[in-house]
């Protein structure tokens, strides 16, 4: 059963990154096209019924007019009904960042349909949060990678050669697990050139969350390599003279492999809220690009938090991306014995 | 925000003056008999207005807590708040009508050459401890102001064409103030300079101490004032407690000695949003500086409390680049973008690109104004009437930039880049507080208006202090937006950001020599009007200062909030100033009516 459930959160999380990466195509508009006529446009509701009652297979909208002197009161205009479309022609966009396209899932020809209502610029909030994930899941994932790569390495070498570097290593590992890293992150950020380009602004917040974290999984992997390399079918490796180099690679750098995963399916959440923090707080991804935790900065404003809800939608877009990896990383330290049978029934030492 | 001027102007005074003498006087003493009454040779101040009721105690919150109660020392606004409610001044703009009125003095005469004052004191006053106070006050006040070793903040105000102001006693009711060069100003000169009680400064002004006197915690007992409040107490980091001064020299139409409020509380709320939350739960009676967002809450939600939008105030909103001389620190990448920074025909291209109606409907959700020069409409005295106001327009910006040799890159996709004489592509950065959401959200309006003309601007938010660093240290910046508000209309409050020599010359402050030809011509207007008198002449020099900033767009001059503010219902005598303190200004004739004071807690 353990593998079955693997296999379901893993389909989970591959559908809703899938939605994240194609944004554009899900997105009906650009994250930074501003409407300066309609900020803080309440989310738009799609009618199947008309004013009569009758049913409309094809979903329609009214479209909303601002109320007469009023900054952001609106109401709809029932007169007019406009459908909604999909597969339709709109901005352009590059799928998967290659691909140029213009296809969207859904829009309409007359007036812009907001779904999730607008922001503080009338940009479709919608498009934002889709655009945002981007963002965050990619900074997340990277800042995991990079954080696995650098926590590997250490906990090996510290594992394998043992003696002063083990100590050593260790001792600074012990440092970094003491030290409270959300204001490591912030003295790191603060550090760094303020004035960067969004590219490079998200770079750093990969690298500064990747530099952060690598001590955990790094004495994981050592206590697993300590314990391998201990093992009958090493040390007879090594009797016949196999190479330190090859040891690792053969031996004892699979053994490591389901830590690693179950690490990564822990860690890539916790670095998504990494980044959120950094955005949240103005050290991230600056303005015009969004990402979940710039799109929830306009909290911070009493008079946002009272009175537009639908700015607090970015939070709930991440709670499926977080059962999905926690719900993966609980499936994944159910399997390790079954990891290990088959890996020593396909590996057989002659 | 940068203040222009630290040192000005903390005083109050009621919207218009009466004078009669002690027999009109004594006609209206018997309307109250349970108040007390002004003896018959004290020269009372008689404010017109509705007539209130005595009694209760007016809570109001502060944004950070006053670092001192001394009038020489005081330079940071929470300070100049609370002096504002306990101390007078001889002369006193009046915060609504703008114009000057009588305070401890009762007339004044200027002499034709514009070089001598002569001021006659009103007679009988008394200090709060109930001390009198005559002339020899004024003389002992001038003195501290004056002395060199003290770094008043008022110094250099009463230092007229580089000389100090003299001061010369003619009788205990009378005095003479002697100028070396005539002030443009006139008798707004004395506003905000606080009456001093020599009987208790005296002595510790000779050990050299005045300058470390009355702090906030401060007994009672060694202070005294002409305001209408005096000092009650003071608990560290809660509140700043004043009661009424019964020897306050104003009374209302019916001879009813002012302030009527009983107490006055100064609670320390130091975040704008937790001001907000107190108001709606009724903990504070009155709420200043509201942004628009804020103001827009309270009305939709907030029962039983009055609403104001009193017009458009001082503060002007503003781009700017960094035109700054930077010599041996300036990088190549520096030296090319300055290369646009400094043609004119860049700036005003940036000018027409930006929407300011845009600005004044998302940032300040159409409770503003669109500015082009630097003198809001709030200034009713000195706005220039004849700055045009051009519409938006980006054909006008492409064509001024066509003429600037700046071309564009025809992109496959997107919006085509703009590009210099050399071929490199217009990028830069706008810097902006990160504790200011209004001036962020502008600097994100004017990142998408110029990505229309092909400029790629980035945006970076950065805390105060850096910002203020960045700005008049070590000019590490591009461009910024920020926002002044002066204390006075005058345009002498202003006088350090105009002068090239000024510190808050922002695009290139404490200049030795004026960079531009405009600016030695701006330098000399403004040097000019100093010493004019007669707010015709001035007020023609000072347009013309005007029209050169808008034509020269040193600053690309942005929008100007309104002055949001909301009152209890129950409190009466509202009436809001576009001048600091927008609300307190006339806090002697403030009362709750039936009876509806706070709740003590």
């Amino acid at each position: 059963m353990p593998l079955r459930s693997f296999t379901k959160w893993l389909v989970v999380l591959l559908v809703l990154h899938g939605v994240i990466a194609a944004a554009g195509f899900f997105a009906p508009y650009s994250p930074i096209e501003q409407d300066r006529d309609r900020p803080y446009l309440p989310p738009m509701r799609l009618h199947f019924f008309d004013t009569q009652g009758h049913f409309h297979f094809r979903p329609f909208f009214h479209p909303l007019r601002l109320r007469e002197s009023a900054f952001d009161q609106y109401e709809e205009s029932t007169s007019t009904a406009i459908p909604l479309h999909f597969f339709v022609r709109g901005a352009s966009y590059h799928l998967l960042g290659i691909l140029p396209m213009r296809f969207h899932l859904f829009g309409a020809s007359d007036a812009r349909i907001c779904l999730l209502g607008t922001d503080a610029f009338g940009r479709d909030q919608l498009s934002r949060i889709l655009y945002g994930g981007q963002v965050s899941l990619l900074a997340g994932l990277l800042g995991a990678g990079v954080t696995l790569f650098l926590g590997a390495l250490i906990g090996i070498v510290a594992g394998y050669y043992a003696g002063w570097r083990d100590e050593l290593l260790m001792r600074v590992a012990e440092l970094f697990l003491a030290l409270p890293w959300l204001y490591l992150l912030f003295a790191l950020r603060a550090f760094l050139p303020l004035s960067v380009s969004p590219l490079e602004a998200f770079l750093l917040v990969v690298v500064v969350i990747g530099l952060v974290g690598w001590a955990r999984p790094a004495r994981l992997v050592r206590g697993v390599v300590l314990s391998v390399k201990e093992r009958d079918f090493v040390r007879a490796a090594r009797g016949f003279g196999a190479s330190h180099l090859y040891l690792l690679r053969r031996h004892i750098l699979p053994e490591t492999a389901s830590v690693l995963l179950t690490q990564a399916a822990i860690l890539v959440p916790q670095f998504i809220l990494a980044e959120m923090t950094l955005s949240f707080l103005g050290l991230g991804i600056p303005e015009p690009i969004s990402s979940w935790g710039n799109l929830l900065a306009s909290l911070q404003n009493y008079s946002v938090l009272v009175s537009y809800w639908w700015m607090y939608l970015p939070a709930l877009a991440i709670i499926p991306f977080f059962l999905g990896y926690l719900g993966l990383a609980s499936s994944l330290q159910e399997r390790p014995a079954a990891y290990k049978i088959v890996e020593k029934k396909s590996w057989n030492p002659s | 925000m940068i203040k222009t001027r630290p040192s000005s102007r903390p005083f109050l005074f009621p919207a218009c003056l009466i004078f009669v003498c002690a027999s009109i006087f004594s006609l209206h003493s018997n309307a109250s008999p349970h108040r007390q009454q002004g003896q018959s040779n004290e020269e009372l101040a008689v404010l017109p207005g509705e007539i209130g009721r005595s009694g209760g105690r007016l809570v109001v919150a502060l944004r950070d807590e006053p670092k001192t109660l001394n009038p020489l020392t005081a330079a940071d606004s929470p300070s100049r708040e609370v002096i504002a409610a306990m101390q007078s001044d001889l002369i006193h703009i009046n915060r609504a009508t703008q114009l000057t009125e009588p305070g401890l003095a009762k007339s004044w005469k200027i002499s034709p050459d514009g070089l001598r004052y002569t001021l006659t004191l009103r007679k009988g006053l008394r200090f709060s401890d109930g001390h009198p106070l005559d002339a020899d006050d004024v003389l002992f006040t001038f003195r501290v102001n004056l002395d060199e070793k003290l770094h008043a903040a008022q110094r250099d105000l009463l230092t007229v064409g580089g000389k100090p102001i003299t001061v010369r006693k003619i009788d205990a009711q009378t005095l003479v103030f002697q100028l070396a060069k005539p002030d443009g100003v006139e008798e707004r000169l004395f506003d905000g300079i606080a009456i001093l009680p020599r009987h208790l400064l005296e002595k510790p002004y000779e050990e050299g101490k005045l300058g470390q006197l009355w702090a906030p915690s401060t007994p009672p007992k060694e202070w005294a004032g002409l305001g209408p409040f005096r000092l009650k107490g003071y608990v560290p980091g809660q509140k700043l407690v004043l009661e009424r001064n019964p020897y306050y020299w104003k009374t209302d139409a019916r001879g009813n000695r002012l302030p009527y409020l009983n107490e006055l509380d100064f609670l320390f709320v130091p975040s704008a949003d937790a001001q907000v939350l107190r108001f709606q739960s009724g903990e504070t009676d009155l709420i200043t500086r509201l942004s628009a967002e804020n103001f827009s809450v309270l009305l939709r939600q907030q029962r039983g409390s009055t609403m104001v939008d009193a017009g458009p105030g001082l503060e002007f909103n503003f781009l700017f680049f960094n035109l700054n001389d930077l010599g041996d620190k300036s990088s190549p990448e520096m030296a090319r973008k300055q290369k646009w920074f400094r043609d004119v025909k860049f700036r005003q291209a940036v000018s027409a690109a930006i929407d300011r109606q845009a600005i004044v409907r998302l940032v300040y959700q159409g409770r503003g104004t669109a500015l082009w020069a630097p003198v809001t409409p709030g200034d009713r005295r000195w706005v220039d009437a004849s700055i045009p106001h051009p519409p938006r327009s980006l054909e006008r910006a492409r064509a001024l930039l066509k003429e600037a040799n700046f071309s564009w890159s025809s992109s496959s996709n997107g919006d085509p880049t703009l590009l210099d004489s050399d071929g490199k592509p217009v990028e830069f950065s706008v810097l902006s507080s990160s504790s200011n959401a209004d001036r962020t959200k502008m600097a994100t309006l004017i990142q998408d208006d110029l990505k229309q003309l092909g400029m790629h601007v980035q945006i970076v938010p950065i805390e105060f202090r850096s910002l203020v660093d960045r700005l008049t240290q070590t000019m590490q910046y591009d461009a910024c937006v920020q926002g002044l508000a002066s204390f006075d209309t005058d345009p002498n409050s202003d006088l350090n950001v105009w002068l090239s020599s000024g510190g808050i010359h922002l695009w290139n402050p404490s200049q030795a020599h004026p960079a531009t030809p405009w600016e030695a011509e701006i330098d000399r207007l403004m040097e000019k009007q100093l010493s004019t008198p007669g707010y015709q002449q001035r007020k023609k020099l000072y347009d013309r200062v005007q029209e050169i900033l808008a034509e020269n767009q040193p600053m690309i001059f942005l929008a100007s909030p309104d002055i949001l503010v909301g009152a209890k219902s129950t409190l009466a005598n509202i009436h809001p100033a576009v001048l600091e303190p927008y609300l307190l200004w006339n806090v002697e004739q403030l009362y709750f009516r039936n009876g509806a004071e706070a709740p003590s807690r």
